[in-house]
């Protein structure tokens, strides 16, 4: 257990929008949300998975919806906690913690609304490991457990409770809901034992988003350039060490709505080391897929992310413009992430490209992993006889 | 006759433009802390040595960084009731809660989150409540001197703001300023209500500036229709400017480049204007600036304002001259000689190397006495490929595209610019550079903007143009632009991401002459 500051909020934020990967929404209302609950409620508890009992219940909190509405029609504030204590009533027991469904963008803090006003713990987890736009991308999901009963809440009230028999039609329902309660929504989903947490999520995220943050804050200080900064922080997770892919300057940017979504891509051409060459990242509102001079180097499921070349925060998929200076890093997927089931879910075919294989960063620079290591449990990837 | 005056940081510049545009007279002199004495001695230079009559300028323009600087330094701010329609939404987040604490407790007075505001297709979130608006304006009367007023989605619909302005001027007067935020921000109710409540806050100050405007201009027997740059590089008249002082945040930088684009006669180019410690990089298109696509920050308050997007380095006339390491090579600025210049550079017989010095050096220009730079060759070279490779940077970062563009250069320094930069067809140095500001100020048009959210429900898409057009062409005549001369500068549409029914984004801006001119 530790106890989450204001601060902590301000790391969490542009560490999460790291993490985000282009996409995941803004999290500076849902920050200042988040530190307005715990300047009236009190502080809020992290809460380590090791720490939960088995028996203990979960339900995880979110938002979803448009951010364009977000921004506009500020929550109300108690949206998540009515959506808490309806799905309590559901179940027949109170909740023991809340956790992140999504620990890329806003979905880092909204958690932290809901514990401060019900001061509950927040768990150090969540289910996407960055930030991806449908509710049945989600760890629980893949490995089992029923996203519903969930409940939807808007800010005058209502409570809509879902009921489905799979995840996908969760989704599809629940997006719905929201768009008739003015396009935004809180929600509580994935309801689910102590036990089944520590068994599907994905651990350490929240922290992690803290110490990138913080990575961020602390580099010039530390005589380091942020952008090694942001790849050394997630080298102690797992994750494993970020790599930088490409630095360049936008030249082009083509970016068009498709249900909902902005969808495109982004030209980088190479400078310092990389002069000469380009780098197309192709998004659909996150960054899902890097190819250097027509190669690809990356893929979703695995984290692409696009920082300022300078100060390393993170450009999301509306801000990209001609003449940016942006470092392109990828930071690879922790296991739990890769099982053929998850890759079923979010590996580059299911966004659309039925023929790409999903190849892990560390088989892509295998000498850039092989000198900076792996965590514990990624050491095939280093043995040429097992690696991909 | 137009005279176009610009109050800057250092210097209050003015000129003379004939009904011809053509140049008759131009003056600077340092600012003065009353404003007026300034403005008052450089428009008496420049009426002397054009050798008119102060009855024949028609129009005077002022383009001023007061009210940025009052933000800046927290100094002649009001007192601001805010009320925000919307409840029960929008609770989450207080008014004002990411001020910097010294900007808030100057400016923060009671405020009440109320029911109203609408949904993004226009929809009521709740019944506005004219009891709880009355109740809460009673309060607050007496304890504020201004009163700025939000809702959710009013640049969709602002009903519930005007009828709430309604109500405040039935409970304390029509002589307490009230700021609505459709009239001064776009989406973004936090950005949008903290522009409205700086907006407010301001009030003093804009009185301030227009009333020495006023007086300066009559004691010199000048009786011109007075007008205020705002940001977009347009005009307000004295009574639009009395109630929308905001918008004369950054129309210096706005003015420069405008200025820029009418004396070296172009529409479309980079424009580098280069001062003593830094330099702005902006975008010039159609004849006015680009506008910054992300939210703008005044003084620590996150807003969402129309302005012009600038590329800012610390590199100017003033810039010093560091040997960095070895094997001659340099680092210039970010440190600064300022306008201590006179005494500090070589040239002027100080003791540091600036950039100054080393244009001197190169032959680049004639300042000073060349004979007291005694850099050696190496130094006074590295000096000069560094400052332009961070020009020709800067100028990259702002391109649009990798296509080669002219450049025009102004403001004192910019005689650092290289001739030649690569990605650029040509550097432009007009003459007048150094008044461009007060220029763009006289040669400015009268604009209306238009910027709301449509839904496509009930209409087409072409009606909504039609109704963005026509309300944008009557913001425009409501400034004071010639009906007949009006024209549409500039149209943007944006499709809003996840919202269904095909709600659009329209902003269009109307420009137009002065009214009888």
């Amino acid at each position: 257990m530790r106890e989450v500051t204001a601060r902590d909020l301000d790391m969490l934020a542009v560490g999460a929008a790291i993490l985000g990967t282009g996409g995941g929404g803004d999290p500076f209302i849902g920050k200042i949300m988040a530190q307005q609950a715990i300047e009236e409620e009190g502080p809020v508890e992290l809460m380590d998975p090791e720490e939960l009992e088995d028996a203990a219940l979960v339900l995880p909190t979110a938002m979803m919806g448009a951010p364009t509405v977000m921004v506009e029609k500020v929550p109300e504030g108690m949206e998540a906690v009515r959506a808490l204590r309806t799905e309590e009533a559901r179940l027949g027991r109170k909740a023991d913690a809340t956790c992140p469904i999504e620990c890329g963008g806003v979905n880092s803090q909204i958690p932290f609304v809901a514990a401060a006003r019900t001061r509950l713990p927040v768990v150090d987890g969540d289910g996407m490991g960055r930030a991806f736009p449908e509710l049945q991308m989600e760890t629980f999901h893949v490995y089992g457990v029923a996203g519903t009963p969930a409940v939807v809440a808007d800010e005058r009230g209502a409570v809509v409770t879902i009921e489905t028999r799979d995840n996908y039609q969760l989704e599809w329902i629940a997006r719905g809901v929201t768009i008739r309660m003015g396009g935004h929504a809180m929600l509580v989903d994935y309801p689910m034992s102590g036990a089944e947490f520590k068994r599907t999520a994905v651990r350490g995220t929240v922290s992690m988003g803290i110490r990138i943050g913080e990575a961020v804050a602390g580099a010039s200080k530390e005589g380091v350039h942020p952008i090694d900064a942001v790849c050394a922080a997630t080298q102690a997770t797992i994750y494993g060490r970020g790599i930088p892919l490409f630095e360049g300057k936008v030249v082009d940017v083509e970016r068009r709505t498709r249900e909902g979504f902005a969808v495109g891509h982004a030209v980088l051409q190479g400078l310092g080391t990389f002069q000469g060459s380009r780098l197309v990242v192709r998004f659909q509102n996150e960054n899902l897929v890097a190819e250097k001079d027509g190669e690809t180097i990356a893929s979703v499921p695995d984290l692409i992310s696009l920082l300022d070349s300078e100060r390393a925060t993170a450009v999301t998929t509306e801000r990209l413009r001609y003449g940016q200076r942006v470092t392109a890093i990828g930071i690879p997927t922790p296991e739990i992430m890769r099982s053929e089931e998850a890759l079923e879910v979010w590996g580059p075919p299911a966004f659309g490209y039925e023929d790409l294989a999903f190849v892990p960063l560390e088989c892509r620079f295998a000498d850039y992993y092989a000198s900076h290591g792996v965590p514990s449990g990624k050491e095939q990837y280093l043995d040429p006889r097992t690696g991909t | 006759m137009r005279l176009g005056i610009d109050v800057g940081g250092t210097n209050t510049d003015a000129v003379l433009l004939d009904e011809v545009d053509r140049l008759r007279a131009k003056g600077k002199t340092p600012d003065t802390d009353d404003v007026m004495s300034g403005i008052e001695r450089v428009v008496s230079d420049v009426i002397r040595d054009a050798g008119i009559d102060p009855g024949e300028i028609t129009h005077a323009m002022l383009g001023t960084t007061q009210v940025t600087n009052a933000i800046i330094e927290r100094r002649g701010l009001t007192r601001v009731g805010i009320i925000r329609l919307g409840a029960p939404a929008t609770r989450a987040i207080k008014p004002l809660a990411a001020w910097p604490e010294d900007l808030r407790s100057g400016v923060e007075g009671p405020a009440s989150i109320l029911p109203g505001g609408v949904e993004y297709d226009g929809r009521p979130i709740s019944e506005f409540d004219e009891a709880q608006v009355r109740a809460a304006v009673k309060e607050m009367d007496g304890g504020v001197e201004a009163f700025a007023v939000s809702s959710v989605f009013s640049p969709v619909r602002d009903d519930d703001e005007r009828r709430t302005a309604g109500i405040i001027a039935e409970e304390v007067g029509k002589d307490v300023p009230v700021s609505i935020s459709s009239e001064i921000g776009s989406i973004g109710l936090l950005e949008r209500e903290n522009a409205t409540v700086l907006n407010a806050a301001v009030t003093p100050v804009a009185r301030r500036v227009v009333g020495a405007f006023q007086e300066a201009l009559g004691r010199l027997g000048i009786e011109a229709q007075l007008f205020l740059s705002q940001n977009d590089g347009t005009l307000m008249a004295l009574d639009y400017a009395l109630r929308y002082p905001i918008l004369t945040i950054a129309c210096g930088p706005t003015n420069s480049i405008r200025g820029a684009a009418f004396l070296s006669g172009m529409d479309d180019a980079i424009v580098v204007d280069v001062g003593g410690t830094s330099t702005d990089v902006g975008v010039l298109g159609s004849g006015f600036p680009r506008e910054s696509a992300v939210a703008v920050e005044i003084g620590g308050v996150q807003t969402n304002f129309r302005m012009p997007d600038l590329f800012s380095i610390g590199l100017g006339g003033g810039s010093i001259v560091h040997p960095d390491g070895s094997e001659g090579a340099v680092r210039v600025g970010p440190d600064s000689v300022g306008y201590a210049i006179t005494r500090e550079a070589l040239c002027f017989g100080g003791a540091t190397l600036t950039m100054t010095d080393v244009a001197v050096a190169r032959g680049m220009a004639e300042i000073g006495d060349p004979g007291r730079v005694d850099a050696a060759r190496e130094t006074v070279e590295a000096a000069y490929e560094r400052s332009a490779a961070m020009f020709e940077e800067a100028v990259d970062r702002m391109k649009t595209s990798a296509e080669e563009v002219p450049v025009i250069a102004v403001g004192g320094g910019s005689i650092l610019l290289p001739e030649r930069m690569p990605g650029v067809s040509r550097v432009h140095k007009p003459e007048h550079f150094e008044v461009a500001n007060a220029v763009g100020a006289a040669i400015a048009q009268v604009s209306g903007t238009v910027d709301r959210v449509f839904s496509l429900q009930d209409r087409s898409r072409e009606e909504a143009m039609e109704e963005a057009r026509r309300t944008a062409f009557e913001e425009a005549i409501r400034a004071g632009a010639d009906e007949d001369s009006l024209e549409i500068v500039d149209i943007e549409e944006v499709p809003l991401a996840y919202l269904p029914g095909n709600a659009v984004r329209i902003k269009v801006k109307a420009a137009g002459r002065l009214e009888n001119y």
